[in-house]
């Protein structure tokens, strides 16, 4: 049986795991508001493309121009690029976990498909590097403070080798935040670009073809996505993290109020022994 | 008719301008652009350069990059990568950008596939650089 000293060390360091996942969960809580907020920001820039893209992409379909455009043309899925958003760190409760569960069911359901990974965050290189997968790319440290550039950068490269035919399709796998306690995982095609319907026809006045226009709005509108996709992801791994690190925090207490009624118990027990040995001691006299 | 207009500067860190203004000249990718109130709606590009615009007195102006340019029933819409207003683009550093863009594209041999963007990279910073003069 450990002895009141042992109990009472234990004690001490689950608190001060406490104190740090307390702490986690407040720098957690402050990631998860700054994350939101850019998200936030990011959505008249977004709702404006979209509006555009469907508007042009009508009045491109109305002159029967826009088909020849390399990022729309549909082909059978033999390649597929998969743009996976993990994040770069852990203690983030079944954040990554979870997403990775879905790709692999993704790649199991494409058997016949040659399937290459693209990797934003650490874990989901490591991850895919330990089962074996085909890797095309990996992305670290932009994961925490998305920027716009950077993403704009990686969906250049993937868009070009999909005009140029190296691959069929591109998936993007990302957590989406949904609300604190689940993020909401998507896995969806943004390669080729599926014009989103268009409900008014304006008359506009295009000053260059809108073939011209749509064709610099669909790599734009690739781009934003990404960029979107890393904002989201940011802002459900925060708050991924901000709910596991509670949970491990009220976790934390839990064990320290058992610990504590057990060294309460061990020091009356040997209280009462001491006082035992005492009380025959005088009996013996 | 109302005498100003809705003029929305997004880039996809922020919305930088949000305001009701009277007059706006825009950099489109066939030249300036002056729109006022009542503009039929239109479609264009957005080329890096100046964008000045009025409300409530005052002129404002703003560095652009590339981008789009959406007018439809009075609200003009500018899409771009990042919009710098005058006050917050530290001249210096933008003629430095200039001078190091300019060398870049001067310095042979200039690699074709890099043409555009070395020019661009040009008119970007003499963007700045005109917008921190004003």
């Amino acid at each position: 049986m450990a002895n009141v000293l042992d109990l009472r060390r234990r004690i001490r360091s689950v608190k001060n795991t406490r104190q740090i996942t307390k702490a986690m969960k407040m720098v957690s809580a402050a990631k998860l508001r700054r994350a939101q907020e850019r998200a936030i920001a990011s959505r008249p820039y977004a709702q404006m493309l979209s509006r555009m893209l469907s508007n042009v992409a009508a009045a491109a379909a109305a002159m029967d121009d826009s088909s020849e455009l390399p990022l729309l043309a549909v082909r059978d899925e033999k390649k597929i690029q998969l743009l996976l958003v993990s994040s770069d760190s852990g203690l983030a409760g079944g954040f990554n976990a979870n997403l990775f569960r879905v790709v692999r069911k993704f790649i199991g359901e494409h058997q016949g498909a040659e399937i290459g990974i693209e990797a934003v965050g650490r874990k989901g290189r490591d991850y895919f590097r330990r089962l074996g997968s085909n890797l095309t790319g990996y992305h670290h440290g932009i994961f925490d403070k998305p920027k716009y550039e950077e993403a704009a950068a990686i969906a250049r490269t993937l868009s070009e080798r999909y005009a140029k035919g190296e691959i069929d399709a591109l998936y993007l796998a990302v957590n989406e935040f949904k609300n604190v306690m689940a993020p909401a995982i998507s896995l969806r095609r943004i390669l080729p670009i599926e014009l989103p319907e268009s409900q008014e026809q304006h008359d506009y006045i295009f000053e260059q073809p809108p073939a011209e226009l749509l064709s610099k709005l669909l790599p734009r509108y690739v781009e934003l996505q990404v960029f979107r996709a890393l904002l989201e992801s940011n802002s459900a791994y925060n708050a991924a993290r901000m709910t596991a690190m509670d949970k491990a925090s009220s976790n934390a207490a839990d064990v320290i109020d058992t610990l504590t009624l057990n060294m309460n118990r061990v020091r009356q027990a040997s209280i009462t022994r001491e006082i035992i040995e005492i009380v025959s001691g005088a009996a013996a006299l | 008719m109302a005498d100003t207009f809705k003029l929305q500067v997004a880039t996809p860190a922020a919305l930088v301008v949000d305001e009701d203004a009277a007059t706006a000249e825009i950099p489109g990718s066939s030249g300036y652009m002056g729109i006022l109130p009542g503009h039929a709606a239109l479609m264009s590009i957005l080329a890096p350069g100046v964008l000045t615009y009025t409300a409530g007195g005052q002129t404002h102006v703003l560095a652009v990059d590339s981008g789009f340019i959406e007018v439809l029933d009075d609200v003009v819409s500018v899409m771009t990568e990042s919009a710098l207003r005058s006050k917050d683009i530290k001249l210096e550093e933008a003629q430095r950008q200039l001078s190091d863009a300019q060398n870049a594209l001067a310095a042979p041999p200039v690699p074709e596939a890099n043409y555009e963007e070395l020019v661009l990279a040009v008119s970007r910073a003499q963007a700045k650089v005109d917008a921190a003069g004003k």
